[in-house]
């Protein structure tokens, strides 16, 4: 009853660890983190440099200030935000920017649930702690742009400047991460043949729309 | 945890098994793609060397960067040029089937989807796109997915999902005139905020949602994600069933119907069904509802005062602030007589034909605002054809309105149907982000259709009943 899988390798994420870039306000949507002009594409490719466009750049694409337009963060790869990040549409491509931008995990007071998925198939951690913590380290952030933050998905702590932090990593989230089973295409492809008696056994699917076994 | 509910019976028909990350892999019964988020998903296929395991349950239409005024090939837009064409090339290699603008039955995904049948109770419907959430009104469980996601469905028919927690919403008692589901559904996140339905499935239940026609539990759903739910829904009915019977699918398959109703029913949430949390709200006191802000959570009833900052909660302070300044608005004052520059008839939460037809209402034998620019949308084809036989076009295009061909639009301004500069927009859509209709000083005040059709007529945000006394008078 198992077809075969592909072979794509899919890495453990245990473990992220890089200098931090601190976006601060609650609510910032997907909108905002990828404008939908710049939708109009059907590869991911090259949408790093647009992300957060438009509160980046004025009319006549003049910097504004924004962090990631700050030479100091340039190579940052935590992003630390507030609460509610990534609502609104579920565009996949919001994630793809700022990880085409250099962002390998995300520290928040919460997320929003289809960015958090969609982060999640993509390999990137989001973690969550209260406001307190998160106010601290986007404070520390701003004084040491440099400072390397690791981020322990498995033990759920995040250590900065000498101090170790707990947070919260949501559990599917973190043994996906850890055991390197977030590519979930290959994990589910494997039950091809329970798909199938799944879908026979509801009333609805007709049974010419049930494909034949491999 | 939540037992015997609708959401809680179609997970179980649903659930494949439990992945080793513990989350579910549930089976999906209809697969909704459009345009802009499958397209990378089938380059990840491709990449792999899979193909489309269940075409048969996949359905795909053009909605979001369709341009809705010329619809010569190629578009004018070069990009949304080759968006169709890649869409129709992957359509025509899996064998799926595709609504596109020359068989009469485009439109938005979340219009469509209902209009033939493909929507039914008991479904598990999932799109790219985060409105899907809209299909929970026929009491399907419908929520929307990334693009990685797509991929999984594309490649093995199924997703890889936690179970969420239920939250019942009880909205009993009758609405006023002028105010419809839109204003209920503003209402529930004005109150319980854009994040209050983050890990929760909405139940909408209660008399005023009984009363309300399809239309109007899908304005309702269609909201749920801008209240943090993924997805929302409503229990089947025979208003349900009326709709369904109606459908091309059943006008087709007659005998489906009768075979597959003991289904719907038994899915129906129990009686003594147990839920995570309840929520009530009296249908008796609402009047239309508006938003001052730039969240779908930053409304106020028409006739009263806009909030200030310090008089909400602390963490919401920050963004009301800013979103004052963003939009012009003082606390204090109402909503009624802000300026617009543009009113906005459309998407997938009010661009269905009674929407049209009570909006139309207003405008009969009145002129739009010599200063505003009206254009309203279809959500399908079908509606815009069925719009036109019964002079809807007629009745806006003697007011000033734009009559333009079905599809997303000003929505989230992706075709050439954008605000410009820091033009103001009533809009019965459902987001109000800054820079969503395509203008990133754009301001966007969300409202019920009714209103919409009332902003226009005087240029400024106005509390429709007023309009409607006129008329009685
Ligand atoms: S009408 Fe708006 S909300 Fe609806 S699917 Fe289109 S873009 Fe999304």
């Amino acid at each position: 009853m198992t077809d075969d899988g592909d072979d794509v390798e899919i890495p453990e994420v245990d473990y992220v660890s890089g200098s931090g870039v601190p976006i601060r306000g609650n609510d910032i949507d997907t909108d905002q983190i990828i404008p939908a002009r710049f939708m109009k594409v059907v590869t991911f490719d090259g949408l790093g440099e647009f992300a957060f466009f438009d509160v980046r750049f004025d009319e006549d694409d003049n910097q504004k200030d924004h962090p990631f337009n700050e030479d100091r963060y340039q190579d940052s790869s935590v992003l630390v935000v507030n609460s509610n990040f990534g609502c609104g549409s579920s565009r996949e491509h919001a994630p793809q920017s700022l990880m085409r931008w250099g962002i390998d995990a995300i520290i928040g007071e919460s997320f929003a649930e289809i960015f958090a998925g969609n982060c999640l198939a993509l390999g990137i951690p989001t973690v969550t702690a209260d406001s307190e913590t998160i106010q601290d380290l986007q404070d520390w952030v701003d004084d040491n742009p440099d400072g390397k933050i690791d981020v322990d998905v498995e033990a759920e702590t995040v250590t900065y400047g000498g101090m170790t932090v707990d947070v919260t990593v949501d559990d599917a989230q973190r043994k996906a991460l850890v055991d390197g089973v977030w590519d979930t295409t290959a994990l589910m492809k494997s039950n091809a043949g329970a798909v199938r008696e799944k879908a026979e056994e509801l009333p609805y699917v007709a049974d010419a729309a049930i494909p034949d076994a491999e | 945890m939540s037992e015997g509910t609708l959401y809680d019976k179609v997970w179980d028909r649903h659930k494949v098994t439990t992945l080793p990350t513990g989350q579910d892999q549930l089976f999906i019964g209809l697969h909704l793609i459009h345009e802009v988020t499958s397209p990378q998903a089938f380059g990840m296929l491709r990449e792999r060397d899979l193909e489309v395991a269940y075409p048969e349950l996949t359905h795909a239409t053009v909605d979001h960067i369709v341009p809705t005024a010329n619809r010569d090939r190629p578009y004018e837009n070069e990009a949304a040029e080759t968006m169709m064409a890649e869409l129709e090339e992957n359509v025509r290699e899996a064998g799926i089937e595709f609504s596109d603008p020359t068989t009469g039955d485009q439109g938005i995904v979340h219009v469509i989807g209902p209009e033939q049948g493909l929507t039914q109770p008991g479904k598990t419907i999932v799109c790219g796109d985060s409105h899907t959430s809209t299909h929970g009104a026929f009491g399907a469980l419908a929520f929307g997915i990334g693009t990685s996601q797509i991929r999984d469905v594309l490649a093995t028919g199924t997703v890889a999902m936690e179970k969420q927690k239920v939250r019942k919403i009880q909205i009993d008692g009758e609405l006023d005139e002028g105010v419809e589901a839109k204003d209920i559904i503003l209402e529930i996140i004005r109150r319980l905020g854009t994040e209050g339905g983050v890990g929760y499935v909405y139940e909408y239940a209660g008399s005023a949602i009984e009363d309300l026609g399809m239309e109007g539990r899908m304005s309702i759903c269609n909201m749920s994600i801008e209240g943090g739910a993924r997805a929302g829904y409503v229990n089947p009915d025979e208003t349900t069933y009326e709709w369904l019977e109606e459908t091309d699918y059943f006008q087709e398959n007659p005998e489906k119907f009768e075979e597959l109703k003991p289904y719907w029913e038994s899915i129906r949430s129990d009686e003594d069904a147990e839920y995570d949390d309840v929520v009530r709200i009296d249908a008796d006191e609402l009047e239309p509802v508006v938003t001052w802000g730039t969240t779908p959570g930053q409304g106020v009833g028409i006739t009263d005062p806009i909030p200030a900052p310090e008089d909400l909660p602390a963490d919401k302070q920050d963004t009301a602030r800013r979103a004052q300044e963003h939009m012009r608005v003082e606390p204090g004052e109402t909503m009624e007589g802000y300026e617009i520059d543009v009113a906005f008839l459309g998407s997938c939460t009010n661009a269905r034909l009674p929407d049209l037809r009570r909006a139309a209402e207003i405008i009969d034998g009145r002129q739009v605002d010599d200063d505003v620019r009206a254009l309203v949308v279809p959500g399908s084809q079908r509606v815009q054809e069925t719009a036109e036989k019964e002079g809807l076009k007629d009745t806006f295009e003697e007011a000033g309105f734009e009559w333009r061909n079905a599809g997303c639009s000003m929505c989230l301004g992706m075709n050439e149907d954008q605000l410009e500069g820091d033009e103001a927009c009533a809009s019965s859509s459902n987001r109000n982000f800054i820079g969503r209709q395509g203008s990133k000083d754009g301001r966007t005040v969300l409202m019920n259709p009714q209103m919409v059709a009332a902003a226009a007529i005087n240029g400024t945000v106005t509390d429709v009943r007023d309009l409607k006394e006129v008329t009685t008078v």
